[in-house]
């Protein structure tokens, strides 16, 4: 039992380091150690991030969660192995060595499900992770039973230890890293090629198969390398989330394999942080977290796809279209000495606005210099009517269009129209109005 | 305004429906992912009537029929099934989707598919009767499937398929269908049952929408024809509708100006309201 | 090998219900395609469990349910937000959304565990039966099946029962339901029963399964059994209430293979037993592979023997097709070696053996001959062939030069086109129809 459970959430350490502490680590001055294990593990979080872009594209993003799982069996088999061969059971390259086995095995195994016989790629890949794991696990009870001193450390493939890993684990960490960095570079292109329209690809003469199954072995081998740092678990983690943060950040295919790796790579560098100055925070999850922050600020802030910036750009575009709408009806009533206030109330009663928008008009027009005074006596500008003629002259073209040449019903002009006149580019204007007259019919103009 | 498919201001209102056409669509537009695929569709249908929809691919064909069943959401416009709302018309509408839109491998047997027709009768949570599966079969020998009742249908060929989805929606006992190019990749045989079905259901006062990939039989298959592309560009009778001319507007393109004005609409983030 | 109602009634019991109740659900999910549903609500239910655990103050199972079973609505629920906001595919939405779950779960029971409460992570992650050891059980079963004993079933049981009893109900409740949901959709939602809500339904039943499972066998291993029982039975038959049934005896079948296999086979050995809940993974496992080889519809095994019985008729209709057509030429017998060539690469002397046993050629030393049966079902081949040619070229347009090899492939389909003639386009006569087509070999 415990008192007050609840309070206890909110504690999240149990002894805050100072604020050297913190600077050191971050610097990588807190001694060689941390250093080699930080600087391994943000390359991991790079090569992951990277890599994982094409795996994102392929559509393979949850295999890579059953390949994960399934090198657990060959870690415990190759310690089983090891020891009994009388090495010491700690040897890393060993026991990653073993865990790409399986994790090769586990790849062959869903290949072959697919192929011979009538189950999806979801159920497979199901398959392949519950069945390895459960193998892993079977193997792990074993040696825990047997040879308890090695079952602690192979636990630590499970969930991650970076506070356990040594200089040496983290350069092997590292330069697989960088290597397989290096092989997405070189291979750039027919990746590209092959994520975008693996059918035109395959026109061109290149091996789709090989490509997927480079594809593959690189997230074996980055998964291998990751396994110290995040454990099985949560390699997947740093395979999906940093090129799904990474889309909402652009729509170009390079860019997103550098962002993606610059998130995973930081999310990396502080997660490794975080855990050398909180040794008993399990690493991978700490990571895995930061990624997922870095995720969830994707989600909302980035402008390109993100979820505010869309939101905002429908506002803008709306004020803009009823910004138009008033100009256009200032035109039409030829209020050129009018009053905003009087157009904006006409307009506002016409299109049914609600009540918030129209000082929002008012200021977005004044702010464009479409209407100038203050208070009571707020007048459009020369400039607010050119632009309302401009709008009424599209307006009446695209009605002739839709009327004369598309068949609209003529009570649903309006509508339509509405729908296009404000998105139109010079080259559809002058497109249409060359239409019109080929087909002889009035192009309006509207008097200066 | 309503909250679903409000009136867009510029539309008169609606003008009344009679309660006699068992599909009236009014100013429907329909959007995916900002990108309008139909664009103030206006539609009454004759009824009993065999009604065939055709035009180019990507016109709309297939979003139509989804779109007044409610398995697409409309940007706006409205429609009616006998002067009522879907919810309450249900009951009489039928729907033969695509055969693409299932997964062939499933283990069900013909008799189970044609049974599914029936469920909207059962109701929930109780089980098929031996009435119930006594009407899907006699619904199967319509078809000239009664002897496949008990197979699975993925040892069925595609115009087999095609009939069992045809007994399914028989078994439904609408008054009204839709069906989704049912004549797609069928045998000659079972082109000629599935057009022996249609007209057993036009004898009785059944309406029949049909989304048809086939220009060459359109004018022997249907009395009434919608040609779309993205709009309504002619519908009514066979005869009166079906011209050079139309066709011509329909499939060669004169509406390429309102494409690009979609197009545009789609790359701005404007919500096709 | 001892059966002993202390340490191993209970734990099996569990296992086997919990089994059960994933193996049923299992079977939904994998026609679907939501497998990896499953696998997303397992690994974030975990921080529901904590989180419950940590308000609760202690391992109420009660409070727990609750916990996670909010937390798989809520896997569910920000899985499709995530795909509609962000537009993201759904895999990647559910890998994002479990991972970074299942990180909070695993971030929040260090802290618990901080508290020196007894809330392990690996005991989540695979389960740990062997707590559920009964160590005041009665040596004899008359004494198990007394009435009192029953107070002492552990509430993970009774809970494994009571989900397993809800299961059963709505599945067989809403069976037509859920079978037309997973099939058609759309035409579900047309005809009234809405396809998103039976989609919410089955993803809470699989909550709850997969919370009332955890004990037993832990969360991420719940996912084998609710894929492998129905992947294996969906190898077996395409009936789905047959599949049922049958991936009902496999969960059975994986959950005591599995608990036999951790706990007595070892003991043979003398090593101390291995965990029972991966042991179950793996029968699993191993029960899929053997009906993916096996199976008598969709094995890989049988799939193969048929190609070789199809390959063997093919065989025969070209050996006596190419006996029949030396014949023509005035050769009666043909020698062996020169059939051997035109028939090559393939070997010609098993075709020879089967077709003298059934009388339809003879051997006069080295040479082969048609016997008078055998030129009727040699008859039959070339006409099949000759009449498919005639068809491709006066229906189907094709130059006659072209339709050799296609007609080479449709004579031994058995069915003939529906056309009749008396020379093909190459001049041959076609031999007339026989009584009887049934003289063709193998039909």
């Amino acid at each position: 039992m415990i008192d007050a459970p609840l309070a206890s959430l909110g504690q999240v350490v149990d002894q805050w380091p100072t604020v050297a502490e913190v600077i050191a680590v971050l610097t990588l001055r807190s001694g060689f150690n941390t250093t080699v294990v930080t600087i391994g593990t943000t390359l991991f979080g790079l090569a992951a991030g990277v890599i994982g872009v094409f795996a994102l594209l392929r559509k393979r993003a949850m295999v890579t969660d059953a390949l994960s799982h399934a090198t657990l069996p060959g870690i415990g088999l190759a310690f089983v192995i090891a020891v009994a061969l009388g090495e010491t059971g700690k040897s890393l390259p060993i026991l990653l060595l073993g865990a790409a086995v399986t994790a090769a095995v586990g790849a062959a195994c869903l290949q072959a499900i697919l192929r011979y016989t009538r189950l999806h790629e979801d159920a497979a890949s199901g398959i392949v992770l519950s069945v390895g794991f459960g193998a892993g696990i079977v193997v792990l009870s074993y040696v825990q039973a047997n040879m308890p001193a090695g079952a602690a450390g192979l636990k630590g493939f499970i969930y991650g230890q970076t506070a356990a890993m040594g200089a040496r684990d983290a350069v092997f960490m590292g330069v697989t890293a960088v290597i397989s960095i290096l092989i997405v570079v070189a291979m750039l292109k027919e990746l590209s090629l092959v994520s975008f329209n693996d059918a035109f690809a395959r026109v061109g003469g290149i091996r789709v198969g090989l490509v997927d199954f480079g594809v593959m072995v690189l997230v074996v081998v980055v998964t291998v390398a990751g396994l110290q740092a995040v454990g099985l678990l949560l390699v997947v983690a740093m395979l999906i989330i940093p090129p799904v943060a990474a889309r909402f950040w652009t729509e170009r295919l390079w860019l997103m394999v550098v962002l993606a790796g610059v998130i995973g790579g930081m999310s990396g560098y502080l997660g490794a942080s975080v855990s050398a100055l909180l040794p008993r925070k399990p690493a991978g999850a700490v990571i895995v977290l930061l990624a997922g922050a870095i995720f969830a600020l994707s989600l909302l802030f980035a402008p390109a796809r993100g979820v505010i910036a869309a939101a905002v750009r429908r506002v803008r575009l709306r004020i803009q279209i009823a910004a138009d709408h008033a100009l256009e009806s200032a035109f039409e009533s030829r209020d050129a000495e009018s009053d905003l206030a009087v157009v904006l109330q006409r307009v506002a009663a016409q299109r049914g606005w609600p009540r918030w928008l129209t000082p929002i008009i008012r200021s977005a027009l004044r702010r464009r210099g479409f209407a100038h005074g203050s208070g009571a006596a707020i007048l459009i500008t020369g400039a607010g009517l050119e632009r309302g003629a401009e709008v009424c002259r599209n307006h009446a073209l695209w009605t002739q269009y839709l009327v004369g040449y598309a068949d609209v019903a003529t009570n649903h002009v309006d509508w339509s129209v509405d729908q296009v006149e404000h998105v139109l580019s010079g080259q559809l204007i002058a497109e249409l109005e060359g239409e019109l007259i080929a087909k002889g019919i009035a192009v309006p103009r509207v008097p200066a | 305004m309503t909250p679903r498919s409000p009136t867009p201001a510029g539309l008169s209102a609606l003008p009344e429906h009679s309660a006699d056409s068992p599909l009236s669509v009014h100013a429907m537009t329909v959007a995916y992912h900002r990108k309008p695929v139909l664009w103030d569709v206006d539609y009454d249908a004759t009824p009993g009537k065999l009604i065939a929809i055709v035009g180019p691919n990507g016109a709309g064909k297939s979003t139509f029929i989804k779109a007044c069943l409610g398995l697409v959401p409309m940007a706006s416009g409205s429609v009616e099934f006998w002067g009522q709302a879907y919810r309450k018309a249900r009951r009489r509408v039928g729907y033969v989707p695509q055969r693409e839109s299932v997964d062939w491998d499933f283990p069900v047997s013909a008799l189970d598919v044609a049974c599914m027709g029936r469920y909207r009768a059962i109701g929930w949570c109780r089980p098929v009767s031996k009435a119930h599966r006594q009407a899907a079969l006699e619904c199967l020998d319509r078809v000239g499937m009664a002897d496949f009742a008990h197979r699975q249908i993925n040892q069925l060929s595609g115009g087999q398929q095609q009939r069992v989805f045809l007994a399914r929606a028989l078994a439904q006992e609408a008054d009204l269908y839709f069906m989704d190019e049912p004549f797609a990749g069928v045998d000659a045989s079972t082109e000629q049952a599935i057009v022996g079905v249609l007209r057993e259901l036009r004898e009785s006062g059944c309406t029949v929408v049909v989304v048809h990939h086939d220009l060459q039989t359109v004018e022997q298959y249907f009395d009434d024809v919608i040609l779309l592309n993205m709009r309504i560009v002619a519908s009514g009778p066979v005869a009166d509708v079906f011209t050079q001319d139309n066709l011509h507007k329909t499939y060669g393109g004169r509406l390429t100006l309102l494409a690009e004005a979609a197009e545009a609409i789609a790359r701005t983030d404007r919500p096709v309201r | 090998m001892s059966f002993s109602y202390a340490q191993d009634l209970f734990p099996l019991t569990a296992a086997v219900l919990a089994a059960l109740v994933c193996g049923i659900l299992g079977n939904f999910l994998v026609l679907r395609r939501l497998s990896l549903m499953g696998d997303a609500i397992s690994h974030s239910v975990l921080p529901g469990l904590v989180v419950a655990f940590l308000i609760a103050g202690s391992r109420s199972t009660g409070a727990m349910l609750v916990g996670a079973t909010l937390a798989g609505i809520a896997t569910v629920a920000l899985v499709e937000l995530v795909k509609r906001l962000g537009r993201v595919e759904p895999g990647a939405a559910m890998g994002v959304v479990f991972s970074i779950l299942f990180a909070t779960g695993v971030l929040l029971i260090e802290r618990a565990s901080v508290r020196q409460v007894d809330l392990d992570a690996d005991c989540v992650l695979h389960g740990q039966l062997e707590t559920l050891a009964w160590y005041d059980a009665p040596a004899t079963l008359a004494g198990v099946l007394d009435m009192q004993t029953l107070a002492a079933v552990p509430v993970q049981i009774t809970t494994l029962a009571a989900t397993l009893m809800l299961v059963v109900i709505c599945t067989v409740v809403l069976f037509k339901e859920l079978r037309l949901a997973a099939f058609d959709g759309a035409l579900s939602t047309s005809l009234g029963f809405h396809a998103g809500a039976l989609h919410v339904v089955l993803m809470v039943l699989v909550a709850i399964a997969t919370v009332a499972s955890f004990e037993a066998v832990g969360s991420i291993l719940v996912i084998a059994m609710l894929i492998c029982p129905a992947a294996t039975a969906r190898l077996l038959t395409d009936r789905l209430g047959t599949q049922i049934a049958v991936s009902v005896g496999v969960a059975i079948a994986s959950a005591v293979g599995g608990y036999v296999g951790a706990t007595l086979v070892p003991g043979v050995f003398g090593l101390d037993s291995v965990n029972a809940a991966g042991s179950m993974t793996v029968v699993a496992g191993g029960l899929l592979l053997a009906a993916a080889v096996l199976s008598p519809s969709h094995g890989v095994l049988a799939a193969g023997l048929r190609r070789r019985q199809v390959a063997k008729r093919v065989l025969v209709d070209d050996m006596l097709a190419a006996l029949y057509r030396q014949r023509e030429r005035g050769e009666q017998g043909v020698p062996i070696a020169r059939l051997q060539s035109i028939l090559a690469p393939r070997p010609v002397n098993p075709a020879i053996a089967s077709t003298a046993r059934e009388g339809l050629v003879e051997r006069a030393g080295d040479d082969i001959a048609l016997t008078a049966t055998g030129e009727q079902a040699a008859a039959a081949v070339i006409r099949s062939h000759r009449l498919w040619e005639t068809y491709l070229v006066e229906e189907a347009g094709l130059a006659s030069d072209h339709v050799h090899t296609t007609a080479a492939q449709l004579e031994h389909v058995g069915i003939n086109p529906p056309i009749d003639a008396a020379r093909d386009p190459h001049g041959k006569p076609v031999p007339r129809a026989a009584a009887e087509d049934s003289t063709r070999p193998g039909r």
